[in-house]
């Protein structure tokens, strides 16, 4: 493998940072070079979060190119549509979306629309085809009562999937060095969870 | 704790963000005394060595602004005590007044200043300045990091080139270095010097005529000498140096890794030089390598510094070489990218990339997403003195705005920031206009920066006689940059206990008349505090004080302490829509033609209660914080 790029996107909030972290140390424990971009201080007040990681045998630049993503993980749907360029056909990016809507105040207040799911999929279809929907907070929710660890229950499916070519022990080993010991246990479950997770949710059940 | 940022185990490998790594290179440096104040993209520098100062036996402190941090490093460094100062770009423009002394008088230990620009202006207001300019202006070397492991190895150069030439040296990174991880090979930890002494030198530490000629003419020697470093040191170096090309690149910064990936992606080989110490610039080995070419692209993010140095550098050696750059080739403004490089490459030499950009970018273009502006965190209690501040004041008042959070009360629906211009501005600008107009305004000024700049302003409205209101929104902690304490706390940076600086009784201590404490939860307190004293015909100061709801959740969390919540009654609702359209908190949403409470983002502030017309919001119990 030459290099792999992943956008992790979402809103302030989500843990897509803590997601970036996880991916990137499990890809030093592999032997990767690794480089990954983030942002801070005023765009991160319940602004979009998008996050680049980059690993491979030699990373030069921090940034993902147009078109050049193999994944995007998008913790929310139409963050996911925000970082759609990062896809394209001629890479086979997988889009891997979590159905859970956070509606940005610009709808309200700006008279934006927020487009459906059903829209959301269907663009993202136009940049990549392998487009999976999960209802990660849902399930996430249901089981714990909290929607917080959306974030790891996305990461246990993405591996368990094979979307990420990192290895299970090492992404666990980081889960545990970098999410705070009291949460760990909820955490452990949620990635499992994920792991554990076949369903994904088609077009019309939106 | 940054993992393993303080392990002594040399040749060890771990990912440190640019910022992380900038204190790593100190810590190998044998650095005794650190200060900064917060700005982002800088501020993880600061709040890295807060969290291991202690551990790291060095001293550490966020100061009340950069002018004072760059001080008292240099006062530091002085006392033989080896000294870093770290700010974001505008913070150069506050300790300029020092720096510019310091350059000539320079340093005994070493000394770096370490400046975050932000192409972009991804975390900043004001301008898209570039620092480099700085260098020029006093004299003062400057290394370029474009990756986490040059941040920690250029540190510990800079400490070496300021000890040895007795200068202080810039280490200068953008949003994409400073935010940037990757890995890091540690060296050794050297323990540095915390206490030292002060030698009298009267011609050394004063900057008065005629010691100032001799200083003048003493920095211009010094940088001639470390120009010779500069033109040998391993630091400014050519890729592919042996490839035949018609093109050449000169580039720094983060945008060499992007020429980098550029050239793989277009699979092309292009020699290219790589500039690390960019002042003093090695004229002579730019010279060598671009003697060689027919054409030069320079690429460089913001100010075209370099390519104006090529175009000088040419008329001697190559006077026929085309130079490309700023020119029509590489955008003057905003950040670059791969896509940028590949573009003014493929401008050149015709090379292109396998895959069409041109009509994904089409594509992209053609979707309407809807923005995701930064917005006040739910239960923000700037929200709440913003909607006081205008319901009280009415919206005809002019609302002076400042460097904080509450910058976003610039967008709707809040619209309480009639101008933005820097730290402590709100209340120069507001004095002025009171003096030339008869309308009613308020300067809005945050905790932090009130303490970083607007002392002065406040003073001089006393001194000067007008009558604007001004509101400090005291929210306990610089929150904007990630609640680092200032004066106002009673913490310091090394998380040692102090004296706790009251706003009220420094706004009393200036001789303001009416000085008023208010709980911007309490909004109907607050509208009717403003109400009076917006026609005072004296100044007068509000504490809006309340902790940052950030903070206040996650204390709450890690106490297990429960928050009230919320929901709307929909037989009350009449939809009027203020609770969604004026008050704007994004805990709000529109279902159908329902108005709900999402209960994952409310934090049960209640201000929404005191808003409602319609007395439709009601408490309904309270959730435990989840953990997580």
């Amino acid at each position: 493998m030459k290099e792999f790029n992943i956008v992790v996107t979402g809103v302030g909030g989500q843990g897509v940072l803590t997601m970036m972290r996880i991916i990137a140390e499990s890809a030093l424990k592999q032997g990767y070079d690794v480089k990954t971009s983030e942002l801070h201080g005023l765009a991160q007040r319940g602004g979009s979060i998008p996050c680049h990681i980059r690993f491979g045998k030699k990373i030069y630049s921090p940034l993902v190119m147009e078109g050049e993503a193999h994944l995007i993980i998008g913790l929310e749907p139409l963050e996911a549509l925000r970082a759609c360029y990062f896809g394209s056909k001629q890479n086979e990016t997988t889009f891997l979306v979590n159905n859970y809507k956070i509606i940005p105040i610009s709808v309200p207040i700006m008279k934006e629309k927020y487009p459906s799911l059903n829209k959301i999929f269907e663009n993202l279809k136009q940049f990549s085809s392998k487009v999976i929907v999960i209802n990660a907070s849902e399930i996430v929710k249901k089981e714990i009562g909290s929607i917080i660890p959306t974030n790891i229950y996305m990461l246990g499916y993405a591996i368990s999937k094979d979307l990420i070519p990192l290895k299970r022990e090492f992404i666990l080993e980081e889960i545990e060095e970098i999410i705070p010991e009291k949460y760990l246990d909820v955490n452990i479950k949620v990635f499992e969870l994920g792991e554990s997770t076949t369903q994904t949710l088609s077009q019309d059940e939106f | 704790m940054v993992k393993n940022l303080l392990s002594d185990k040399k040749g060890k490998k771990i990912i440190l963000m640019g910022n992380e790594a900038i204190v790593r290179g100190a810590l190998e440096s044998g650095i005794g005394f650190a200060s900064t104040y917060p700005g982002t993209p800088s501020s993880e520098i600061g709040d890295t060595f807060s969290e291991i100062a202690r551990d790291a036996g060095i001293y550490f402190e966020y100061s009340t602004n950069e002018k004072v941090a760059l001080e008292a490093a240099a006062g530091a460094c002085f006392s033989g005590v080896r000294s870093m100062s770290s700010m974001k770009q505008f913070g150069v423009n506050v300790a300029a007044d020092s720096l510019m002394p310091l350059a000539y008088i320079g340093t005994n230990a070493g000394m770096v200043v370490v400046v975050a620009d932000d192409p972009n202006c991804w975390s900043s207001a004001q301008s898209e300045q570039d620092t480099r300019y700085y260098a020029r202006l006093g004299h003062i070397p400057m290394l370029e990091p474009s990756d986490p492991q040059e941040c920690k190895d250029f540190v510990k150069i800079a400490f070496k080139l300021s000890e040895k030439f007795k200068i202080p040296v810039f280490i200068r990174t953008t949003t994409r270095v400073s935010h940037g991880r990757g890995i890091v090979k540690l060296g050794k930890i050297m323990k540095g010097k915390t206490k030292g002494f002060f030698k009298k030198d009267l011609k050394k530490f004063n900057s008065l005529p005629p010691h100032t000629m001799r200083m003048h003419e003493e920095i211009l020697q010094k940088i001639e000498k470390i120009r010779k470093i500069s033109e040998k040191t391993k630091i400014n170096f050519v890729v592919n140096p042996r490839v035949k090309s018609k093109l050449g690149i000169i580039v720094s910064g983060v945008s060499f890794g992007y020429a980098m990936d550029a050239m793989d992606d277009l699979n092309i080989k292009i020699p290219a030089l790589k500039l690390s110490l960019t002042y003093p610039l090695p004229e002579k080995k730019i010279k060598n390598f671009i003697k060689k070419f027919k054409s030069i692209l320079v690429v460089e993010e913001l100010e075209p510094i370099l390519e104006e140095a090529v175009h000088r550098l040419a008329k001697d050696v190559n006077p026929k070489l085309k130079i490309f750059g700023k020119n029509g080739y590489l955008p003057k403004s905003g950040e670059y990218d791969e896509e940028i490089v590949i573009s003014a490459v493929g401008k050149i030499t015709g090379k292109k990339l396998k895959m069409s950009l041109e009509y994904h970018s089409r594509k992209y273009k053609e979707l309407k997403i809807p923005k995701r502006l930064p917005v006040l965190c739910p239960g923000c209690p700037h929200r709440a003195t913003f909607w006081a501040a205008k319901v009280g004041a009415g919206t005809n008042t002019i609302f002076g705005g400042d460097v904080g959070c509450y910058i976003l009360g610039m967008f709707p629906p809040y619209n309480t920031q009639d101008f933005i211009f820097s730290m402590g501005a709100s209340e120069g600008i507001v004095h002025g206009i009171k003096k030339t107009t008869y309308q009613k305004a308020i300067a809005f000024i945050g905790d932090s920066t009130f303490f970083h700049a607007g002392m002065p302003g406040l003073v001089n409205i006393v001194f000067n006689k007008s009558n604007p209101l001004v509101i400090v929104l005291d929210n306990r902690i610089t929150a904007m940059t990630g609640h680092q304490p200032h004066p106002g706390v009673g913490i310091t940076g090394m998380g040692k206990k102090t004296k706790e600086i009251r706003i009220e009784d420094v706004a009393k201590a200036c001789k303001v008349k009416h000085v008023e404490v208010v709980d911007p939860f309490n909004v109907k307190k607050m509208i009717k505090t403003i109400r009076k004293l917006i026609r005072s015909d004296e100044i007068s100061v509000i504490v809006a004080k309340r902790e940052c709801q950030l903070l206040a959740i996650r204390k709450k969390r890690k106490a297990g302490i429960k928050i009230p919540r919320y929901e709307i009654d929909q037989k009350k609702c009449k939809k009027c829509g203020l609770c969604l359209y004026n008050f704007g908190c994004p805990a709000f949403y529109q279902e159908g033609d329902k108005i709900m409470i999402d209960k994952n983002l409310c934090t049960g502030c209640g201000v929404c209660t005191q808003v409602c017309p319609n007395k439709a919001i009601r408490r309904i119990g309270i959730r435990k914080v989840k953990k997580k």
